[in-house]
């Protein structure tokens, strides 16, 4: 298993006021399959050390990778990564980790994406490397978040850049003027708009707080969906859904 | 290596006797599973165990419910970094299953609903270490930590205690299963550190 290796903070961009992607360098990564994600340790003076998982969010590349870290209020690990860390600042990391949530670039199926929150950094990190590596496989991704404000990615995760990628925003909590859906929770029935028919045999992605994968993932099942083609990453009880 | 981390200074208090290395008080009772909640009604339950000879004891939910009850009082510790203290279950303890079965396997494979499967050495169920639970914190398990039933083996990292439980087939050899095959430790101590294959 690939052990510790150290990350330095290299450039960092605002996705949003409490979310801040972090361009680390590490030199001798081999880069990873988009899906996985990196464990972080920070590590105090007296030697304590503190350990959290990070998706990763880019596509796949030597020498470097993206995370995007959302501040979890009164977290350990998260408001040092959001707020503390700054470029020259060093890490250690380990990974890439995990072997079940991940999308192979060669499958030609339809894929459907569903993140909450947070839990869209992995996604981008499908479509990046799909952008990437020229994919032709139709993507579908319906991305659960606050407000508009909350957006992360935005200019980079839409058909603009990649055709036959369809992105679909489900505000909960506040919508943008003029919205016809408004803002209201995840529903089965924007599953069955925006996702793809259950006889496309879609793989499905679902990622973010626990609670929204166990909805989402319930949702696809009760339209149809092979629960062998829905693969989940739950974060933990946090937020930003 | 040493490398510090300027500027973090860390959360501490968590009693180093309890948490082991690497992990973090949690005190909500997060979720690590790979795909969908597999919901299972308890009419249709069983619980087999099945020799290396291919023998097999089952149980339905009633007989089940009927076996002797014991009450563990455990901490838990879960791959993802978080252990949570002083947990209270409710279940039927591996040894009262294995009671009557006859077999030389060294070994168990423990298979769920939704086809997850994990291998654990025979000797880490045995000895009062390990049981089929079906209550948490007095409650009926929740199905998405497991219920109705799953397995509870609580000195083995969390996913060990395979969720959704359905039976443990006895092995004479180690036969990783579901996690083990995707880089997670064949053994999984939390106290070693055991979390992905190779540590
Ligand atoms: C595979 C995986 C991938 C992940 N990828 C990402 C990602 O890409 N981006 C991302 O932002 N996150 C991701 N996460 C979540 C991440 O690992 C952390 O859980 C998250 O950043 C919170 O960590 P923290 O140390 O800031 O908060 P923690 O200290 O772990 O606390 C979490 C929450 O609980 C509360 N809390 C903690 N302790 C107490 C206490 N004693 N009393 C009361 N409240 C308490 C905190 O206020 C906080 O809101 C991922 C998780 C997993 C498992």
């Amino acid at each position: 298993m690939p052990s510790w290796t150290t990350a330095t903070l290299e450039a960092d961009r605002w996705e949003t006021p409490t979310a801040r992607t972090l361009v680390l360098s590490v030199p001798g990564w081999a880069g990873h399959r988009p899906g996985q994600h990196v464990d972080v340790q920070l590590r105090a003076e007296d030697g304590y050390t503190a350990e959290r998982s990070y998706s990763i969010a880019s596509a796949s590349g030597p020498d470097r990778l993206e995370l995007t870290v959302q501040l979890a209020p009164g977290g350990e690990v998260s408001p040092y990564l959001v707020q503390e860390f700054r470029p020259g600042d060093r890490v250690r990391v380990r990974g890439p980790l995990g072997g079940w949530f991940v999308w192979r670039t060669a499958d030609p199926d339809p894929v459907v994406l569903v993140g909450g929150g947070s839990g869209v950094v992995p996604l981008a990190s499908m479509v990046r490397e799909r952008r990437r590596t020229g994919g032709r496989a139709l993507f579908r991704i319906l991305y659960s978040l606050r407000s508009p404000d909350d957006r992360y990615y935005a200019g980079d995760l839409g058909a603009a850049s990649d055709p036959g990628v369809d992105v679909f925003l489900a505000y909960t909590r506040s919508a943008p003027p003029g919205s016809v859906r408004g803002a209201k929770r995840l529903s089965v029935a924007d599953l069955n708009t925006h996702g793809f028919p259950a006889e496309f045999t879609p793989l499905c992605y679902v990622c973010g707080p626990t609670g929204f994968v166990e909805t989402v993932a319930d949702g696809l099942i009760a339209l149809g969906h092979d629960p062998r083609r829905i693969r989940t990453e739950r974060y933990g009880s946090g937020g930003g859904r | 290596m040493n490398l510090i981390t300027r500027g973090f200074h860390g959360r501490r208090g968590g009693d180093p006797a309890r948490i082991p290395p690497g992990q973090y008080e949690a005190h909500d009772f997060p979720v690590l599973s790979v795909g969908p909640t597999p919901r299972v009604d308890t009419d249709d339950w069983a619980f087999t165990v099945t020799t290396e000879t291919g023998t097999a004891h089952s149980w339905t939910w009633d007989e089940f419910l009927g076996l002797a009850q014991e009450r563990p009082h455990v901490d838990i510790h879960c791959v993802t970094r978080w252990s949570k203290l002083d947990t209270d279950w409710v279940g039927v303890s591996v040894d009262t299953l294995l009671a009557d079965v006859e077999s030389t396997a060294d070994y168990a494979v423990a298979h769920s609903y939704g086809g997850y499967t994990t291998n654990l050495p025979l000797e880490d169920l045995t000895d009062g270490q390990a049981w089929i639970v079906h209550t948490f914190d007095g409650e009926p398990l929740a199905a998405e930590h497991g219920g109705p039933a799953r397995l509870l083996v609580p000195h083995l990292y969390f996913w060990k205690s395979a969720k959704w439980v359905k039976g443990l087939t006895l092995t004479p050899g180690d036969e990783p299963g579901f996690w083990e095959q995707a880089g997670y430790h064949d053994y999984g101590d939390p106290w070693r550190e055991q979390r992905y294959r190779g540590d």
